[in-house]
C-alpha cells in the first residue's frame, strides 16, 4: 500500500516539472537582477501586478500569448511525430505575408468571404513553407532541423523582397519631410479583412475594457486551433498514425502506417499552425505586413511547446505565462528606465527550457528506479 | 567581367568567409564524433562574437577579446555537456535552448554595457605576413601570391594550424581513436575501459571553444562590429559543412571553403547582376540545402550520434 502511494507522488511530480522549472528560472533571474543592482522582489512584483493585476494587463498578456499559442502548437504537433519543426519563424513570415496579400488585393470582397480567405491564406502559406523540409525528410531523409533553419533565412529575405514590391505608398507627411521609408511594410489590408478587437465586443455587452488594447478575435482562433490540434492527435486515425510514427517509426511502418506520408502531413499541419500567426499580427494588429512585428515568435514557440509538454492545453497555458513575462518585462523595462533590458525575459525563457528538460529526465529516472524497487 | 570577379582578392575573401564556418564545423566534428549533436554552435558563435567585441573594447586588446570568446564558448559547451551527458536530456532541445539563451544574453548585455545593439570594435587585430607591394611596384603575380597566401589576420593562420592538429589528433592518436569509438559504439568502448562521460565532456567543451573562436573571427575580423543576431544561421551552415565533409576535419574545411566561395561570389555579383539584393542574400542558405540534399546516402553520421549512453547494469 505504502509503495503505491509513493508511486503516485512521483507521477504528480512528473506533471509539475514545468512549474519547478519556472520557479528555478525565476530564481536565476533574481540573481541576475541582484547582480545588476536592482531589487528582484520589486521587479517581480511590478512585472506580475501590471501584467495580471487589471483587465488592461490581461488583454495585453492574451494579445502577446496569441502568436505563441500558434507557434507553440506548431512545434508541439511536429514533436508528436518525432519531428523538430524549428522553422516556425519562416512559416509565419510566409503565411502572414499571404494573408496580407489577400487582404490588400481582393479589397472588394465582403468581410464574411474575405476574412476566412485571409485566414486560409495564412495557413496555406505556412503549410507550403513547411512542406519543403517535410518532403525532403520523407523522400530523401535529410534532417529537418538544418533545413527548417535555412528556410527561415530564405523566408526572411523573400518576404522582405515582397514587402518592397508591395510597398505602401509614401504618405504626404513623409514626402513633405523628405523621409525615406527605412523599414518596408506593405499596403494596408481592406477594412473587410480586419479582425475585430476584443474591446468592441466587450463594450457592446457593457463590460468596461480599454479601447487601446490590442487583443483581438485571433485569440479565439488560437484557442480553436488548440482544440483542433487535440482533436486531430487523439480523436482521429491520422492523429493515431502520427503519434505511432513519433513513438517508434519502425514499428509503425511494420504495422502498415506510411511513415513518409505522415511526416509530410505533420509538417504541413504544423506549418499551417505557424502561418496562422498572421491572423493576429496582420489581421488583428498592424493591418499590414511588417517584418519586425514577428521577430523571435517562431523560436519562442519551441520554449512554449516544451514548457507545455507538447500538449495543446499545456501550450495554451505556457503561452499565457510567456505573455505575462513578455508584457511584464516590457513594463519593468520602462519602470526601471531601461536599467533592466527586456531581453532578460528571453534569457529566462532559455533557462526555463533547460530546466524543463533536465527536471523531466531526473523525474523519469526517479520513476524508473521506483518501478524497479516495487 | 570574369577577371573582375575571379581574382586574388576573391580567393582571399572566400578564405576569410570560410574561416568561421570551418571553425564551428570542426566543433561539430568533435562533438558528433563523440556522439553528441551540437546545434547550439550558432548560439556559442553569437555569444563568442559579442564577448570578443565587448572585452576587446574594455581591455583595448583584441587578443584578450579572442581569448575570452573562447572561454565563453567553453562555458556554453559545458552547459550543453551537463544537460546532454550528465542529465541525458534531449540534445537538440538543449542546443535550441543555448541558441535562445545566446540571442537574449547578447542583446541584454549590449543594452546594459553599451546602451545600443551595434557595437564597433575599438582595437583591431594586426595583419601578419608579407607587406603588400603597392600597385605598379613589383609584378602583379607576386602581389597576387601575397594576397592569397601571406596577408591575413593571425586567426587565419591559427585556423590552419588548428585543422592540421585536429586531423592528427582525431585520426593518428590513441585519444582520437577513443573519441571516435565513443561516438560509434560506446558499449564496446566502455568494455575496453574508455571513460565515455569524460571523452564526451572533452569533445563537447572543445566544440564550444572552437565555436567561440569562430564567433570572435566573425565580429573582430569579418564585420569589425557586433550587431544582434549577427551569426545569421552560420552555426547551422557549419553543420551542413560538417555533414558534407563526412565528419572529418579536412572534409569540413573543404566544404566550408565551398560555402566561402559561394558567399564571396554572391557578394561580388551584387553590383554586377541586376538581381535584387534579397535574392543574393539567400545564396548561402540555398547552397546549404543543396549541399545537404546532395550529401544524402554519401555521408553517414557516427552511429551513436544523438544517443545518450546508458550503462548496462547487471
Amino acid at each position: 500500500m505504502k509503495s503505491i502511494k509513493k508511486f503516485d507522488y512521483y507521477i504528480l511530480l512528473e506533471k509539475i516539472t514545468p512549474l519547478i522549472a519556472v520557479i528555478c528560472a525565476l530564481l536565476v533571474g533574481a540573481i541576475v537582477i541582484i547582480m545588476i543592482g536592482e531589487n528582484p522582489v520589486f521587479v517581480y512584483k511590478t512585472l506580475f501586478s501590471y501584467a495580471i493585476g487589471n483587465r488592461d494587463g490581461w488583454g495585453n498578456v492574451l494579445f502577446r500569448a496569441t502568436p505563441l499559442i500558434f507557434t507553440g502548437l506548431a512545434v508541439a504537433f511536429a514533436f508528436r511525430c518525432g519531428l523538430f519543426n524549428i522553422g516556425g519563424e519562416g512559416q509565419m513570415y510566409i503565411g502572414a505575408f499571404l494573408a496580407a496579400w489577400v487582404g490588400f488585393t481582393f479589397t472588394t470582397l465582403p468581410a464574411f468571404i474575405l476574412i476566412p480567405l485571409c485566414i486560409l491564406a495564412a495557413a496555406a502559406g505556412g503549410a507550403l513553407w513547411a512542406a519543403v523540409p517535410g518532403i525532403l525528410k520523407a523522400k530523401i531523409g535529410v534532417h529537418e532541423v538544418i533545413i527548417t533553419i535555412m528556410m527561415n533565412w530564405i523566408a526572411a529575405s523573400l518576404s522582405f523582397y515582397l514587402a518592397l514590391v508591395y510597398k505602401a505608398p509614401a504618405t504626404e507627411a513623409m514626402i513633405a519631410a523628405g523621409v525615406k521609408q527605412m523599414i518596408p511594410h506593405t499596403k494596408e489590408i481592406a477594412q473587410a479583412a480586419r479582425l475585430p478587437r476584443l474591446y468592441t465586443i466587450l463594450n457592446s455587452i457593457n463590460i468596461d475594457f480599454p479601447a487601446h488594447n490590442q487583443v483581438n478575435v485571433s485569440f479565439f482562433i488560437a484557442i480553436g486551433v488548440a482544440i483542433l490540434a487535440y482533436y486531430i492527435l487523439w480523436k482521429t486515425n491520422l492523429g493515431y498514425e502520427i503519434r505511432a510514427v513519433g513513438y517508434n517509426s519502425l514499428a509503425a511502418e511494420y504495422g502498415g502506417i506510411s511513415v513518409a506520408k505522415n511526416i509530410v502531413l505533420t509538417m504541413v499541419i504544423s506549418g499551417a499552425f505557424a502561418g496562422l500567426v498572421g491572423t493576429n499580427e496582420v489581421m488583428g494588429y498592424k493591418y499590414r505586413w511588417r517584418q519586425e512585428i514577428f521577430t523571435g515568435l517562431g523560436f519562442n514557440g519551441i520554449a512554449v511547446a516544451l514548457l507545455g509538454k507538447n500538449h495543446p492545453l499545456g501550450v495554451v497555458l505556457a503561452a499565457i505565462l510567456f505573455g505575462i513575462l513578455n508584457y511584464g518585462g516590457a513594463i519593468v523595462n520602462i519602470y526601471t528606465k531601461g536599467r533592466i533590458p527586456r531581453e532578460l525575459i528571453m534569457v529566462l525563457q532559455a533557462v526555463i527550457v533547460i530546466f524543463v528538460v533536465i527536471s523531466d529526465e531526473v523525474v523519469k529516472r526517479l520513476i524508473r528506479q521506483r518501478r524497479k524497487l516495487v | 567581367m570574369f577577371g573582375d570577379i575571379f581574382n586574388a582578392q576573391f580567393v582571399a575573401s572566400s578564405i576569410r568567409v570560410a574561416i568561421p564556418l570551418a571553425l564551428a564545423g570542426l566543433g561539430g566534428v568533435f562533438s558528433e564524433r563523440s556522439g553528441v549533436i551540437n546545434i547550439g554552435l550558432e548560439g556559442m558563435m553569437l555569444t563568442g562574437a559579442f564577448t570578443a567585441v565587448a572585452v576587446t573594447n574594455f581591455a583595448q586588446n583584441p587578443w584578450v577579446g579572442v581569448l575570452s570568446a573562447i572561454l565563453v564558448g567553453i562555458f556554453l559547451g559545458l552547459i550543453h555537456a551537463i544537460t546532454c551527458i550528465t542529465f541525458k536530456a534531449n540534445q537538440i532541445v538543449s542546443g535550441v535552448a543555448i541558441n535562445l539563451f545566446a540571442s537574449g544574453i547578447t542583446v541584454f548585455f549590449s543594452w546594459l554595457l553599451f546602451n545600443e545593439t551595434q557595437i564597433m570594435v575599438k582595437a583591431n587585430l594586426p595583419i601578419w605576413g608579407l607587406p603588400l607591394p603597392s600597385i605598379g611596384e613589383g609584378s602583379a603575380f607576386v602581389r597576387n601570391l601575397i594576397v592569397i597566401f601571406a596577408h591575413y589576420s593571425p586567426l587565419v593562420y591559427l585556423t590552419i594550424i588548428i585543422f592540421i592538429l585536429a586531423h592528427l589528433i582525431l585520426f593518428k592518436t590513441p585519444f582520437g581513436l577513443r573519441l571516435r569509438s565513443v561516438g560509434e559504439y560506446p558499449q564496446a568502448a566502455d568494455t575496453m575501459g574508455v571513460n565515455i562521460v569524460k571523452m564526451r565532456y572533452i569533445a563537447v567543451i572543445t566544440s564550444g571553444a572552437l565555436a567561440g573562436l569562430a564567433g570572435s573571427f566573425l565580429s573582430l575580423e569579418q564585420a569589425h562590429f557586433f550587431v544582434k543576431e549577427m551569426s545569421g544561421g552560420r552555426g547551422f551552415i557549419a553543420l551542413a559543412a560538417m555533414i558534407f565533409g563526412k565528419w572529418t576535419p579536412l572534409g569540413t574545411a573543404g566544404a566550408a571553403l565551398l560555402f566561402g566561395v559561394g558567399e564571396a561570389l554572391a557578394m561580388r555579383l551584387q553590383g554586377v547582376l541586376a538581381v535584387p539584393v534579397q535574392f543574393i542574400n539567400m545564396v548561402p542558405y540555398l547552397l546549404a540545402i543543396f549541399v545537404l540534399v546532395s550529401a544524402v546516402g554519401r555521408a553517414v553520421p557516427p552511429a551513436a550520434s544523438g544517443v545518450a549512453y546508458e550503462k548496462e547494469i547487471g
